[in-house]
């Protein structure tokens, strides 16, 4: 790997903005339309240069009206565009939610399979930056639950594009989820236009004895908490789903048939998020290989705090998963 | 000016295959032989037929949960709306969609939609869509007084006016909400009034004249054509059915006077008389018109029954594209 694309590092915002400009370059259709992302390049910052190159037709600042916005997404997919509609904070998603649910998400399904609607909903979750209970949530479950939606969460730069460029050449409605404690962590990114396949999960860390399963920013997280869980004798494994809904469950599996133990990790709320399905599955997949119960580290049953003091309690960091996973093994931390 | 004789019976024969259709779907929906719930469309024809009369191919409409009238007036074919009503396989959605969410996308239609205020936004993407690819494609977006009163409509309305997209809104007001009459439901007679604060004209026509709904939507569109953005159309109107079925569960919220007043203006005996007075077209001549329209709905619901059901193997078809 010595050639220069294989080292080229971006951060996360930057692996957006090339996705973009590739997806745009590659087809005429594709289009993206959202809250300050033409003339402001988006307030993170991801689409950035793309007014100057493609003009306002392609790159459209909207009004702040997020059902207006995802509708106008659904209305242009279902006549032969390709949009991608950025919501600028997940949170704001609560304002479009009849658009997502009732109208791109059923579709398809409710005229007999004569819609085809190829929309890409971008959006950025996320806490840590003290930006409080309306601009820093994790609600992926809420859109998992929804048949005709998929879901996936980038964990970084790589899967940030990768996953971007599957979703707007998938001809069903995606919600890309990027998480904005994220845009400035670099890494790895192919120069090329690349898919990472929804529905494909990623052994990040391959380990021994124990199985971490973590989405978006936990999978940082939970690489840190291998690393710490070293000192402890233990060689986790670390997966990353990247596609929720479809969810590849037999690559958990077949971790779990090895490790006996496993952990499910993110940022959402942990009561009824996505990591009860993934425990669920598991169990019911693999009982038998099972030594201890899963455990699920997640946050508190709470809105989203603001002070800096209170909200370190809120996310979780790679010594809680470090300390959950000893405690599963019956080890103090 | 009277638009021309061909014109005016496109609008009577469009008409009457939506009241024909509709009154046959009631006939059968109180008889318990079509399931679920069905919004009917008898009384507001006009409002459909006229808009219709100046669509074509790539044209699209979005509609409302009392949908059946927009797919007829676009060219719906009977026999696949009625297997739809009917739940069966050869149905325009398969059995998936039912009354609610009949569509046509071949037509453009892009569906009737279970929730109030669904369609604006979508009729903005549509809409949209037809300038980004440089057509000369419109929009309809018909919905009601009630929908009216939905963030989505106001969102859809500024949007529509701040791109000059080529769409009409197509106020449907018959007068309710559901069961809410309009004054319990907004402070403003006119809903053609909101359009001033979006930036594009308003229009209130006689909802239950087509002739005046065809020129007014005839402007309309060519405005919207021509590339100089939006108008809404407001057309008063009125539901001789009940908000579900024909009788409804009966409970009184408006008098057998107020119905009876407005069924004196049904659209299609007014423009019939006009065709009369006209010369066009006299009563057997009408009369020959409606039984080869009644011929058409009785074969239609005839292949419906005949139809089969949806496979249980499909239920789980199409939530995806494959």
């Amino acid at each position: 790997m010595t050639t220069a694309t294989a080292q080229r590092q971006l951060p996360v915002v930057m692996a957006i903005n090339e996705a973009l400009r590739q997806l745009m370059q590659e087809d005429p259709n594709v289009f993206l339309a959202g809250e300050d992302v033409a003339l402001y390049g988006s307030v993170f910052g991801f689409s950035r240069g793309l007014l100057d190159e493609f003009g306002p037709e392609r790159v459209v600042d909207t009004p702040i009206s997020e059902a207006a916005l995802v509708g106008l997404g659904v209305g242009a997919a279902a006549t032969g565009l390709r949009p991608i509609i950025d919501i600028m904070f997940m949170d704001f998603m609560g304002v479009a939610m009849d658009q997502l649910v009732n109208q791109a998400a059923k579709m398809r399904y409710m005229f007999g399979g004569k819609a085809r609607l190829p929309l890409t909903i971008h959006t950025m979750a996320g806490a840590g930056l003290n930006l409080a209970a309306q601009h820093s949530q994790s609600l992926e479950a809420w859109f998992c639950h929804v048949p005709g939606l998929k879901v996936v969460m980038a964990s970084g730069p790589y899967e940030a594009k990768g996953l971007l460029i599957a979703a707007v050449h998938d001809d069903s409605p995606v919600i890309v989820v990027n998480n904005k404690a994220l845009l400035g962590l670099a890494g790895h990114v192919p120069e090329e236009m690349y898919e990472i396949p929804l529905g494909q999960a990623a052994v990040v860390r391959p380990g021994t004895n124990f199985t971490i399963i973590a989405t978006g920013r936990m999978v940082q997280e939970s690489l840190a908490a291998a690393e710490k869980l070293l000192e402890h004798g233990i060689d986790a494994e670390v997966i990353d789903p990247r596609s929720l809904v479809p969810l590849d469950t037999a690559t958990l599996v077949e971790s779990v048939r090895k490790t006996h133990r496993a952990l499910v990790v993110h940022e959402a709320v942990r009561f009824a998020g996505f990591g009860a399905e993934i425990a669920a599955q598991l169990q019911e997949a693999a009982f038998d290989y099972l030594d201890a119960p899963i455990g699920r580290v997640g946050a508190p049953f709470s809105p989203v705090p603001f002070s800096p003091a209170l909200e370190a309690h809120y996310v979780p960091n790679a010594d809680r998963i470090a300390g959950e996973v000893l405690r599963l093994l019956g080890r103090s931390g | 000016m009277t638009p021309s004789p061909e014109t005016l019976l496109d609008l009577h024969r469009r008409m009457l295959r939506i009241r024909l259709f509709e009154e046959e779907a009631g006939r059968l929906s109180e008889a318990g032989r079509i399931p679920g719930a069905l919004h009917l469309y008898v009384g507001e024809e006009a409002v459909a037929a006229g808009v219709a009369a100046h669509l074509g191919q790539g044209d699209q409409v979005t509609s409302t949960h009392r949908g059946h009238g927009h797919l007829v007036a676009v060219g719906g074919d009977f026999r696949r709306m009625f297997a739809e009503l009917f739940g069966r396989a050869t149905g325009y959605c398969r059995g998936k969609g039912g009354s609610m969410h009949i569509a046509d996308m071949d037509l453009g239609m892009l569906g009737a939609n279970g929730i109030v205020g669904g369609g604006p936004p979508i009729a903005v993407g549509a809409a949209f869509s037809n300038k980004y690819r440089k057509t000369q494609n419109v929009t309809a977006c018909f919905f009601g007084d009630g929908a009216s009163n939905e963030g989505s409509f106001h969102e859809a309305a500024n949007m529509a006016g701040l791109y000059r997209l080529p769409l009409i809104f197509v106020c449907e007001n018959n007068g309710f909400g559901e069961f809410t009459r309009q004054d319990r439901h907004q402070a403003i007679r006119d809903i053609a009034d909101r359009a001033a604060g979006y930036g594009f004209p308003g229009v209130v026509v006689d909802g239950m004249d087509v002739i005046a709904v065809y020129e007014a939507a005839g402007e309309a569109i060519a405005r919207a054509r021509r590339g100089e953005g939006p108008t809404l159309l407001e057309c008063k109107t009125y539901r001789f059915y009940d908000h579900v079925g024909v009788r409804g569960m009966g409970v009184v919220y408006r008098s057998d006077d107020e119905v009876r007043a407005w069924r004196e203006r049904d659209p299609i005996t007014l423009l019939e008389r006009r065709l009369a007075e006209l010369g066009i077209l006299d009563a057997p001549g009408a009369a020959a018109v409606r039984d080869q329209i009644q011929a058409e709905v009785r074969e239609a619901v005839a292949f419906a029954e005949a139809s089969p059901f949806p496979d249980p193997a499909t239920l789980t078809e199409d939530v995806y594209a494959s």
